[in-house]
């Protein structure tokens, strides 16, 4: 997708000021947060399981090429096909490929953030496929042509009156007196629709949570039950998945299925964990004839290599951007890309290059609940921290900004002229603050008075009435 | 680490006053002193320290903040603690001076020793000297938030709210998310000026739900992004760090709100 990363702070703005989606976020803090709350307290070992599931993701990264080798050779063994994608752009010419070859018309989708990073649907459009995601939530995004707000609840900002206004604007052919008001009809009436799609789906694409070299076989986690639609019902099933899914056996993705819904909506496992490898053998009652394993790098391998390689941990549980003020506070549209919140903050730059991407790691007021809360134990305000030193090195940083910071440091390093000149400043601060008429002459920073006081100094430097106390004890 | 014992009679402190406290709240400043010397320690201000550096850091001003570090370190180094009252700042003396040299042989061994001399004032005073209580009073209902730095960096988190509990007259409630941001982050409160509006618009509101008289906070950041907050909004509820509080020095607070809340007898 393009980015608009650029544009965050205008649609950051833009947000704060939409009662709508304001109303939407306030589901972020009163259900994620405290549902992973809830389910960590239960499980003791929660902790320690979180430690070995860094250690397990850790160490697939750190032998990626054996893990990948190996993987590839159990696909290939259970008849799977296995195709290796060094961009966006390859890994969408390839899918197409496979689409076209199986005469497809319509392809159906379950989830996959990695299908959003690479503009698949589009791709696929523009190829002539009808595309249909079959995730509620990227469902409504889809008919309302929006991309995620969220990697896990991509429709999050959306409130259920939006959602019943657009599906009587879509959904045309259902009777326009029917009752779609609560929760249960809206998802009957969406399970209508998708029921069909499912049927006469010619392909179908789904992600992965984990790749397992071991087996061979691909993990998915829903709580609607319909990727396992998508990739048993078609003819064809296509597994779209970036190298770093990867983990060694069966045993290392359930260690990590245990932390991952936990940390991301709080349930004990997701309603459906499925492994899948390979096409439908002879004594199997369904699944597709056909599989397909696109392995995509699209910056991975760079990434591994770069001061960043503690990202490619992430099992996209979402939980940094439940737990990240700024994110609840602006939603997930105004980080402009793929991936927003904390976890966006850090990855976006590496893709879209930190000229586009800079606001993102500065709008952090490293509060640090995104480390608090990651299962995997990635550093993310260290991350973004690193980033911020990239852009200072690159001069991206505005002028106002580092000649401001540029006079601070002046004066810091040396504390003589530093005592001296705020012992002037400081009481004449206080004067002039005091007297409303005066104080709008003060030069103070607009992005802090347009919506708080300034705090006015006591009057006299710390160190000055250190001095005078200590001048006082000594005459004593 | 010193006993006790040992701490009552010997322990040298080099107070870390920061910039902000320096600047904008010397009372807290004078406070901490007040309480270290009480928990028997020998305090000590350098006059050659300014900032800690972290609003260079936190810009990706890496080469500032390393000049300021080295400074803070050569003025600090020789006493046996280092203390400041803020956890941000300590948590930039105790774990980012050491990864600002992580590169650098010597510098990083400097850094390394220094930091092990490094506390928040808080949990400085209940952790190594073992103070229990302090001999304070004040007379209103009142709240605490947990500021980042200090609870999710140093573990300060039940500290103040221990000794807050000494403190005679004082009804510590709990806010509904004490340890949620309030949006202040440094020159984020500037740069980002409407997102950190929205955030600290939130932790106003949990505290006015409470209907406190004061708020007392660790970190002086914090607390000067809450106040203004609160005033632009017209409200009355008072502000103060929390070694005002535990040293007897937070002044009056007006505790009108009280007397509304007192039943009919």
């Amino acid at each position: 997708m393009k980015p608009l990363s650029h544009k965050f702070r205008e649609n950051a703005g833009k947000a704060l000021d939409n009662p709508t989606l304001q109303t939407a976020l306030k589901n972020v803090p009163e259900g994620f947060v405290a549902k992973r709350a809830k389910a960590r307290s239960k499980l003791p070992e929660f902790d320690a399981l979180t430690e070995q599931a860094q250690q397990i993701k850790s160490h697939a990264l750190a032998y990626l090429d054996l893990y990948l080798e190996a993987y590839e050779k159990q696909v290939k063994a259970s008849g799977g096909h296995v195709h290796w994608a060094g961009s966006g752009t390859d890994a969408c010419n390839i899918i197409s490929g496979i689409c076209r070859d199986a005469g497809a018309r319509l392809v159906a989708k379950s989830k996959s953030m990695v299908t959003e990073e690479i503009a698949l649907n589009a791709h696929l459009e523009a190829s002539g496929f009808e595309v249909i995601e079959t995730d509620l939530g990227e469902y409504l995004i889809q008919i309302r042509g929006e991309v995620p707000s969220h990697i896990i609840g991509p429709a999050i900002h959306l409130t259920k009156e939006q959602i019943v206004d657009d599906f009587r604007r879509i959904h045309v052919d259902l009777p326009t007196d029917r009752v779609l008001d609560e929760p249960e009809s809206i998802v009957n009436e969406a399970r209508l629709i998708l029921r069909d799609k499912f049927l006469n789906a010619d392909v179908g694409i789904t992600g992965a949570n984990f790749l397992v070299a071991e087996t061979g076989a691909a993990v998915i986690v829903t709580n609607e039950g319909n990727a396992d639609l998508v990739q048993t019902l078609p003819e064809v099933h296509i597994v779209v998945a970036t190298i770093e899914k990867i983990v060694p056996t069966t045993e290392d993705a359930t260690t990590i299925l245990r932390v991952l819904a936990r940390s991301a909506t709080g349930q004990e496992i997701s309603t459906y964990t499925t492994f899948t490898s390979g096409p439908r053998r002879e004594s199997d009652p369904d699944g597709p004839r056909e599989t397909h394993v696109i392995l995509i790098d699209n910056g991975r391998t760079e990434l591994l290599a770069s001061e960043f390689h503690e990202v490619l941990r992430c099992i996209r549980c979402g939980a940094c951007m439940n737990h990240c003020p700024v994110y609840q506070s602006v939603g997930g549209h105004a980080y402009g890309w793929t991936y927003p919140g904390p976890i966006g903050a850090v990855l976006t730059p590496s893709h879209v290059g930190i000229r586009e991407g800079y606001h993102l790691p500065h709008a952090s007021s490293f509060c640090g609940a995104c480390e608090e809360v990651c299962p995997m134990g990635i550093p993310l305000p260290a991350l973004m921290r690193r980033w911020r030193n990239r852009a200072y090195g690159e001069g991206l940083t505005s002028l106002r900004q580092r000649l401001a910071m540029k006079t601070w440091l002046w004066f810091a390093k040396r504390p003589r002229a530093y005592h001296f000149a705020t012992s002037i400043f400081i009481p004449v601060f206080r004067m002039v603050g005091r007297r409303e008429r005066l104080a709008r002459f003060l030069p103070l920073p607009k992005g802090w008075v347009r919506h708080r006081a300034f705090p006015l100094p006591e009057g006299s430097t710390f160190q000055r009435q250190w001095k005078r106390r200590r001048a006082g004890e000594v005459q004593q | 680490m010193l006993n006790p014992a040992q701490t009552k009679s010997t322990a040298s402190v080099g107070l870390f006053a920061t910039c902000l406290v320096d600047l904008i709240r010397p009372n807290v400043g004078l406070s901490a002193a007040r309480l270290l010397e009480d928990a028997g320690c020998t305090v000590d201000v350098p006059s050659r320290q300014s900032c800690c550096g972290q609003p260079a850091y936190n810009m990706g001003e890496a080469d500032g903040a390393r000049e300021l570090a080295r400074m803070t370190i050569q003025s600090f180094e020789n006493y046996d603690y280092v203390v400041a009252p803020s956890g941000s700042c300590a948590g930039m003396l105790k774990l980012h001076y050491p990864a600002l040299f992580a590169d650098d042989p010597v510098w990083s061994k400097r850094a390394q020793a220094f930091s092990e001399k490094v506390f928040e004032l808080v949990s400085f005073l209940t952790d190594v000297c073992n103070v229990r209580s302090v001999d304070a009073k004040l007379d209103c209902r009142a709240t605490y938030h947990d500021a980042c730095a200090g609870l999710r960096e140093l573990g300060v988190r039940d500290q103040p709210r221990h000794l807050l509990a000494s403190v005679k007259g004082l009804e510590l409630l709990e806010l509904k998310e004490p340890n949620s941001c309030c949006g202040f982050g440094g020159t984020f409160s500037v740069n980002y000026g409407d997102i950190s509006n929205a955030i600290v618009e939130k932790k106003a509101a949990d505290i006015l739900s409470l209907d406190v008289d004061l708020l007392i906070g660790g970190d002086v950041g914090c607390l000067m992004n809450i106040e203004g907050k609160l005033r632009r909004q017209g409200q009355t509820t008072q502000v103060r760090h929390v070694a005002e509080v535990l040293a007897g020095q937070a002044g009056r607070i007006s505790t009108r709100r009280a007397h509304n809340r007192e039943k009919p007898a």
